[in-house]
């Protein structure tokens, strides 16, 4: 038999007098916070020491959830605040949590420069296909041929590779998974957690509400469903060779892990010499 | 050398705890326990969800693998890995 329980052990980490969170029924991101959570438990990481940076979307309520130093910004702009924090204050571990639209159309390039300067962060990305929150329109990874209601023939635009992105642009880190692999992501977590300079990972997560249920996956399990058969874990490959389409083979795994001085470090430096 | 052998091959074991009221009824837990001792249960939460609950049969039991409370969204399911039991001692 089961065991009724009053509180989670997890509790902790969130702000109780916020759950139950707004997510929908079948929502991936409940889920992805949850790896996050997990994954922050198992590393040695100061909570005193991490802040937390969302924009504007459902993913970027997960400011509001987590019981730590966090900030819910203007939409797009994410990471530039974050940035502004781990430039003023090193010694923080800096993490953003958004969503992408919020990252990649209004703030897309912010992201690219922050990977192109390597500032040491992590950003966790919730790809759920569409803008969940303003009832879904199309954005940018928006696959082809998917419906949106600013799609209603389906999407003639081609979608970012966010991972592809993210590593062109300088990304040290960069990995993708789906919130069906909550092992696999929440070790992919601590990783980007501990990597010095810019990590990326990208979840792709059920929307059920504004994005399965216009293109045959009415709930979220249906769309973990179409993980499970989907999925294909490719360590190393190539990011280029991941692009998502409707109704094909999600490539997963890490893609990149690679070693580059970071900006902060080189702007410390900078201004030690200078005041020489 | 027996009673190692016999240790070893005791299964890990878990104990399932389930926040009832937090459950919106994705599925996800049941759909997705590798032992599938999970059901929906007939009761309603004060949601109008019916929250999982365990059925473990003699050769299906949980394992405490973790995945459960790993894929919840709403931090409605956790589990506590059982202590291993101390086999008798053989002699
Ligand atoms: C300056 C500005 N423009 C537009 C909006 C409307 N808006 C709110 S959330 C959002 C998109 C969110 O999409 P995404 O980041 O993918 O988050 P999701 O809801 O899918 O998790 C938009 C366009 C806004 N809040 N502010
Ligand atoms: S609209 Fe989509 S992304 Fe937003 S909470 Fe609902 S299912 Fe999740
Ligand atoms: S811990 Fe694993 S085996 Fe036990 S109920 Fe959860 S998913 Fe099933
Ligand atoms: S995963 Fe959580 S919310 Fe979903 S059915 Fe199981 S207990 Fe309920
Ligand atoms: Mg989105």
């Amino acid at each position: 038999m089961e065991i009724e329980a009053k509180s989670h052990p997890l509790d902790r980490y969130l702000r109780a007098d916020r759950i139950p969170h707004i997510w929908c029924p079948g929502c991936g991101l409940g889920t992805v916070l949850n790896c996050f959570l997990h994954a922050l438990e198992e590393t040695d990481i100061d909570l005193k020491n991490l802040a937390v940076v969302s924009g504007i979307g459902c993913t970027g309520r997960v400011a509001g959830y987590i019981n730590v130093d966090s900030y819910h910004t203007t939409h797009g702009r994410a990471v530039p605040f974050a940035t502004g924090l781990k430039l003023a204050n090193p010694k923080l571990k800096v993490v953003v949590f958004s969503g992408d639209g919020d990252l990649f159309a209004i703030g897309g390039n912010h992201f690219i420069h922050a990977a192109r300067r390597n500032i040491d962060m992590t950003v966790i990305c919730v790809n759920n296909y569409n803008y969940g929150m303003t009832g879904g329109q199309l954005g940018p990874t928006t696959p082809l041929e998917a419906r949106a209601t600013t799609a209603p023939y389906g999407n003639i635009e081609h979608p970012f590779n966010l991972c592809h992105v993210a590593a062109a642009s300088g990304a040290v880190y960069v990995a993708r998974w789906t919130s069906l692999h909550v092992r696999r992501l929440k070790e992919s977590m601590k990783e980007a957690l501990n990597k010095k300079g810019f990590s990326f990972v990208e979840i792709i997560a059920p929307c059920p509400t504004a994005f399965g249920r216009r293109n045959k996956e009415p709930t979220g399990l249906e769309t973990l469903k179409y993980y499970k058969e989907h999925s294909v874990i490719k360590h190393g490959i190539d990011p280029a060779e991941a692009d998502i389409e409707m109704g094909g083979d999600i490539v997963v795994g890490k893609f990149v892990d690679i070693e580059k001085p970071t900006f902060d470090e080189a702007v410390h430096e900078l201004i030690k010499k200078a005041r020489k | 050398m027996k009673y190692w052998v016999k240790k070893e091959l005791k299964p890990p074991h878990g104990k399932v705890y389930i926040i009832k009221d937090r459950c919106k009824g994705c599925g996800f837990c049941i759909e997705f326990c590798p032992q599938g001792v999970l059901q929906e249960s007939e009761e309603f939460n004060a949601k109008g969800y019916h929250p999982p609950k365990l059925v473990e049969t003699d050769d299906k039991k949980c394992i405490g693998c973790g995945f459960c409370s790993l894929i919840c969204p709403e931090f409605a399911i956790h589990i506590e890995k059982e202590e291993e039991e101390k086999d008798e001692k053989a002699d």
